[in-house]
């Protein structure tokens, strides 16, 4: 009995004892939580928000620069898309680093387990298959959206104490949107590294393999369609011509290049942290004519971006649907 | 005691057109110490996850506590503890919070958990060891801590399979003598597989034996061998040297034709083998004084006689090693 009393354990002794689900939610959080990946990407994104923000505020005192005048009413974004051009704003950094945060806490999620002849004693225990997969998945999603949140809201308690201004309640929205969005953008790469963990017997593979995918999406895809699109290209001298053809050409162009994600993303993005961004795609002269340049409300900027955020949704939804397929048909043996 | 507890009839497992298990049928009672044998390959795993409800069944029925574990596997991992072949645990975690684990994901609440775990570490020698990381365990101490891990949920059975591999031969007697101790106090049903036929022997009430999917014999050692070896409990081998040379030993079968033709003859001979050098005699009774005459009238020196009973090893190597051949002599 001294024994029980001297550990930390239990605390809170006559509840009810936790649901299976979030045993393992709990367990797989503390994981993720102590292993020495995380806290090794947790610190590089600490440290490139730090000089991000730095850059930002160095920059934000100087409304020239981003020219439009517009802007200054949404000081409080600059915080999150300003910069001098020697470090990237924040949101790219977001956009580079959060692959990577989903691809570190989902590339071994399965088949570690299995190398480590765990999965078939968790199988043996009175759950459900499918509760290690899901738990896995919220475990990861609790803990990036915690990251995400609480980094958003640290920049923004920083912004607010250096710039002194406080941010008006469309732009607190417009940023937990952007939270949002973020957390939305690493769970379709972690999602997509869970799958490849299931796929690949060794986590090395999967590793690699979303790291490959990662790094398509975001960097060769867009050269390979910049490549299409130079032999697609009107002819020149018709550029001024008449009919269409140029609007047409630069709409296919972007169609091809939202088939990733990482396009998705800054897309939505910048439109969420950038009210003065009124379309995504190119506009006409006839369009733009008269248009007063003002900034949008929120409910406009989403409506913008909605199918963006459907498109990640749904490559997020169809990632895990292919998981969760996939693992509940895996025979589980002992490795 | 007789209660049946297991009953799997017609149980086939299909990996494409290659039957694993095949048209299996077993009961197991209630408080038993079961063991199933047979070489790897043999379809021991595949029936325990099935048994589980791990793997589903292409055919067959099984009933584990009266449930179906095929349509309620949760209700049967509720009752069955199931120890792998080759366990493993969260490294980074202590084998104390490896066991928690277990104990949450069972719904034990956190007191009740902890309690049963310490005792549980206690009983399987690891006390002194739950608070190390599982990472530094040696195999004998994972499987030890397998055992607490498979009881820690209060068990009616446990299935252990290949308990016993890679633990040296101290680790296993005491792992199994852990075993069997806990059945018998707890009335625990034990099925265990192994392909180790000297360790099964000692502790299991009843054998099965298990090749290529299919479930050649069952019952105790004893009652094993008298239906196996019917009418010739008794194994006697001879060697001999050529006629007149005493240092030639006969190689060859056609050298001792006369000699076996001779030795069926006697009274209590059932078949009489020749193969590498030695002639196998099974027998009903005692018969090496008529053997040792025999040979001798043949002009025959007698070099070797040695009496054999069967026990496991030769049930095995009849069914798994010795070939179809062998077993057709019976």
């Amino acid at each position: 009995m001294e024994k029980l009393l001297s550990t930390p354990a239990p605390a809170q002794a006559a509840k009810l004892p936790l649901h299976p689900f979030w045993v393992i939610v709990s367990k797989e959080m503390s994981d993720h939580v102590r292993s020495w990946r995380f806290i090794i990407l947790l610190s590089l994104i600490l440290l490139t928000c730090a000089g991000s923000l730095y850059t930002a505020l160095n920059n934000i005192g100087t409304p020239s620069k981003t020219g439009s005048p517009v802007n200054g009413t949404f000081f409080f974004l600059q915080l999150f898309t300003a910069t001098d051009g020697s470090l990237p704003s924040f949101i790219v950094f977001i956009n580079f680093l959060g692959p990577l945060l989903g691809i570190a806490m989902g590339f071994d999620a399965v088949n570690s387990e299995f190398n480590r002849g765990t999965l078939s004693r968790i199988m043996a225990q009175p759950v459900h298959r499918d509760y290690l997969l899901n738990g896995k998945f919220v475990a990861s999603l609790l803990v990036v959206g915690i990251l995400f949140f609480s980094l958003t809201l640290l920049v923004t308690g920083l912004g607010l104490v250096f710039i002194g201004i406080p941010p008006t309640a469309s732009e607190f929205l417009r940023i937990l949107s952007f939270s949002l969005l973020s957390i939305l953008y690493v769970a379709f790469w972690l999602n997509l590294s869970i799958l490849f963990s299931i796929r690949f017997r060794q986590p090395a593979t999967s590793a690699l393999t979303s790291i490959a995918a990662w790094l398509f999406l975001t960097i060769f895809y867009p050269i390979l369609i910049r490549l299409v699109a130079k032999l697609l290209a009107p002819d020149a001298g018709s550029f001024p011509g008449p009919g269409d053809e140029p609007y047409s050409y630069q709409h296919t162009l972007l169609k091809l290049l939202r088939f990733a994600p990482s396009q998705l993303f800054s897309d939505a993005t910048t439109t969420l942290l950038m009210p003065s961004i009124r379309s995504l795609g190119p506009l006409t002269m006839e369009q733009v004519a008269g248009a007063i340049p003002n900034p949008l409300p929120l409910g406009e900027s989403v409506l913008i971006v909605w199918p963006q955020l459907t498109g990640l949704v749904a490559a997020t939804v169809l990632c895990f649907a292919l998981s969760y397929v996939s693992f509940m048909r895996k025979e589980i043996r002992s490795r | 005691m007789n209660e049946p507890i297991i009953t799997i009839s017609g149980l086939t497992k299909r990996y494409g057109t290659l039957a694993v298990v095949n048209g299996l049928d077993l009961s197991i009672h209630k408080g038993e110490v079961f063991g199933l044998l047979g070489p790897n390959g043999a379809g021991k795993s595949t029936t325990i996850l099935m048994l589980l409800g791990l793997t589903e069944p292409s055919a067959g029925k099984v009933s584990v506590c009266g449930i179906d574990p095929t349509l309620h596997p949760i209700e049967v991992k509720k009752k069955v503890g199931y120890l792998p072949d080759d366990v493993g645990f969260y490294d980074g975690r202590s084998g104390l919070e490896n066991l928690l684990y277990t104990a949450r994901l069972n719904r034990l609440p956190k007191e009740e958990a902890y309690r049963r775990a310490r005792q549980l570490l206690d009983q399987v020698g690891l006390g002194n060891d739950g608070d190390k990381k599982a990472g530094i365990y040696s195999r004998g101490m994972r499987q030890r801590l397998g055992l607490a891990d498979v009881l820690i949920k209060d068990p009616e059975i446990i299935i252990l399979d290949e308990p016993t591999l890679g633990i040296d031969p101290r680790g296993v007697r005491e792992f199994l003598d852990l075993i069997v101790h806990l059945s018998r106090k707890q009335g625990i049903t034990v099925l265990l597989s192994s392909h180790h036929l000297h360790q099964v022997q000692q502790v299991c009430d009843r054998v099965g034996l298990f090749v290529s999917g299919k479930l050649i014999a069952e019952g105790d050692i004893a009652t094993l061998s008298a239906r196996l070896f019917a009418g010739e409990p008794l194994l006697i081998e001879v060697n001999v040297a050529c006629p007149g040379r005493d240092e030639m030993p006969v190689t060859h079968e056609k050298e001792v034709l006369s000699l076996l033709e001779a030795l069926r003859e006697v009274e209590g001979i059932g078949s009489v083998r020749f193969t590498g050098g030695t002639i196998h005699i099974g027998c009903n009774r005692d018969a090496s004084a008529a053997i040792a005459r025999t040979v001798t009238r043949s002009g025959f020196g007698l070099t070797h006689l040695q009496k054999k009973t069967y026990g496991l090893d030769e049930i095995y190597h009849r069914y798994f090693e010795g070939g179809e051949s062998y077993g057709k002599t019976a």
